[in-house]
């Protein structure tokens, strides 16, 4: 193919050919140099932090409160089991595990079949309901906030997980039938149609016939689901108020550690249950990095 | 084919859309008229009292500490944003040069990228945690630590009120440009590389390369990044709220309009007075936004 793609020709570029460019105005040794010297400062400073936590996990109190960075003498998994027992990270991920799991599948079932049914359906209505949707994308959350939790309160869903996965639903539709409606409009009728001529109902043809062409949509979409919905923070301060310690979520777990981390002087404890919920997230972004940051940003270009 | 058409449409909607207007629209729209009660606890009923929420802002101090705070968030933030993103895009795409005729990113771009990124994926409470550690006052942080080693006395990163805004915004910026820099470059891959290769060819030298086609180019690019970051700083609610001492604080040198929301909402229980702040908080996101896509408007360049 003779398109080549971007990353691609970035990859391509180790090349011996240091030498003098066609074109280029500025003394490319001068430039190269510190290009590469800011892009390198930018990546210890994100590198940095994110490593300094998973080092600090393995520290003792003084070996912290030291030399900011020096390696542990030894590494031990103490701290990571007083996290993960006693200050019930634990808990609080297996939590968050089941409430992202049934939040993550009810936005994907529901999110695309309303997407499914606005992309490829003309009625009446339509366009209105699309945009009912995507309207949700622009307000700021903190407006909603206070009804939000009376509402939820009135059904009796207050300090409950079923409430909590409900309104994670309700929020990541927005950006989700946004997503997956311009995603099914870019899919062929014909396979469709075909499917239909050999009397395929119109919900058979969706899960047997349109969901498996979809899979590339979905998936970039489940992840960014998951990635957002883990890492809700507001939401369930709001709705898992506080005396429902049993039912917290990771961040407001962490959060929580954060603050009293002080008192309990247990600083390697606070650093591994910050390494626990960032280890999976890690995971997952090493894992899928092209499809989140591309499933991220296509919201915003085009 | 017409056949269960409607009733298969209607199948599919129901669910959805009614989880959507119990939860998201139908709060949205109480919001305004609780806005104009004072609905205080749990028990009593409302009290529809018009304006007098909104007079009552004008004189409370927080409210305008607040206001002036995403001021300066909106100054200082989506430019520091913007221009480092920017700068690192142009690098790993253009920054190379030119090779066997095509432009080139600079070397190990695509690493750089992955690395960027990272912050972006963690969450907000998690980032907080961290940089609180990070900054702590004394030579246990690790910032005023490497300081000590260069013998600077320790700073008050987040307990100095003229310093924490900055220290708050400067987390918002480390956890921002990843993903800008990722969106400039799907800008950047969507100009086509001939328009660069010719113009190095013409003798273009990289900062001409930037400022005369990389970035009109990308205006679109930048106006939608614009409008994001302006959002984003309407927030910062979780960074406010784990980092700051004393929630807003010292002496609300850092509070947001969000955690006074919070804090009037769940604190006191005043629903009504806390309905009005995120009314305030709306109109203020709302004429942000609108005069952005106004001001930057200009001729599509059409590639």
């Amino acid at each position: 193919m003779a398109t080549d793609t971007e990353p691609k020709a970035a990859v391509r570029a180790p090349a011996p050919a240091r030498g003098p460019r066609a074109g280029t105005g500025n003394t490319p040794g001068v430039f190269g140099t510190l290009s590469h010297l800011a892009l390198l400062v930018w990546a210890i400073l994100i590198i940095g932090p994110i490593l300094w936590t998973f080092l600090a996990s393995f520290k003792t109190n003084t070996e912290i409160f030291g030399d900011p960075i020096t390696l542990p003498a030894s590494f031990g998994w103490d701290a990571w089991g007083w996290a993960w027992e006693k200050a019930r990270i634990g808990r609080y991920m297996l939590n968050t595990v089941f409430v992202v799991a049934c939040s993550t599948a009810g936005t994907m079932l529901l999110g695309s079949m309303a997407a499914y049914v606005l992309a490829r359906y003309s009625f009446p209505g339509n366009r209105a309901i699309y945009l009912l949707f995507v309207s949700g994308m622009t307000f700021p959350v903190f407006l909603a906030l206070v009804p939000l939790f009376l509402v939820v309160r009135n059904l009796g869903l207050i300090d409950t997980h079923l409430g909590v996965i409900l309104v994670y639903i309700a929020y990541s539709l927005p950006f989700t039938v946004f997503f997956l409606t311009a995603f099914f409009r870019t899919l062929p009728t014909s396979v469709a149609e075909a499917a239909m001529m050999d009397g395929c109902s119109h919900t058979r043809t969706f899960f047997q016939v349109m969901m498996p062409m979809a899979k590339p949509g979905l998936i970039s979409i489940t992840i960014f689901n998951v990635l957002g919905q883990w890492n809700q923070y507001l939401l369930p301060l709001v709705l898992l108020t506080g005396n429902v310690e049993d039912r917290w979520l990771i961040t407001q777990g962490i959060a929580n550690i954060s603050v009293s981390a002080g008192h309990e002087a247990n600083w390697p404890g606070l650093f591994a249950a910050l390494s626990m919920a960032i280890v999976p997230v890690m995971i997952v972004y090493i894992v899928f990095q092209r499809q989140i940051q591309s499933g991220l940003t296509s919201g915003a270009v085009k | 084919m017409r056949h269960g058409r409607y009733p298969f449409v209607v199948g599919f909607l129901a669910a959805p859309v009614l989880l959507y207007v119990v939860f998201v629209i139908s709060p949205y729209l109480q919001a305004f008229y609780i806005a104009l009660t004072d609905w205080k606890g749990l028990s009593a009923t409302p009290r529809f009292v018009g304006l007098e929420n909104f007079t009552r802002l004008l004189d409370n101090e927080a409210f305008w500490a607040a206001v002036r705070h995403h001021g300066v968030l909106l100054l200082a933030m989506p430019p520091a944003t913007i221009v480092i993103a920017l700068l690192f895009a142009f690098l790993l795409n253009v920054g190379g040069g030119q090779r066997g005729g095509r432009m080139t990113g600079i070397w190990g771009s695509k690493v750089y990228r992955v690395i960027f990124f990272m912050p972006q994926v963690l969450a907000v409470a998690v980032v907080g945690a961290l940089f609180q550690a990070i900054y702590r006052p004394d030579e246990t942080g690790v910032v005023n630590g490497l300081l000590a080693k260069a013998g600077i006395e320790p700073v008050g990163w987040l307990i100095d009120p003229d310093l924490a805004l900055w220290s708050i915004i400067g987390v918002m910026v480390w956890q921002g440009v990843g993903f800008y820099v990722v969106l400039f470059s799907a800008g950047m891959s969507s100009i086509p590389k001939d328009v660069f290769e010719a113009a190095a060819l013409d003798g273009a030298g990289r900062f001409t390369l930037f400022f005369r086609i990389t970035l009109p180019l990308l205006w679109d690019t930048l106006q939608v990044a614009w409008v994001y970051l302006g959002i984003a700083a309407f927030d910062g609610f979780a960074l406010v709220q784990v980092l700051s001492v004393n929630l807003g604080g010292p002496d609300n040198a850092t509070t947001v309009l969000p955690l006074e929301i919070w804090r009037t909402a769940f604190g006191p229980f005043r629903f009504g007075y806390a309905s009005a702040m995120g009314v305030a908080l709306f109109f203020m996101t709302i004429t942000f936004a609108a005069l952005t896509l106004r001001v930057t408007r200009r001729e599509r360049i059409e590639f």
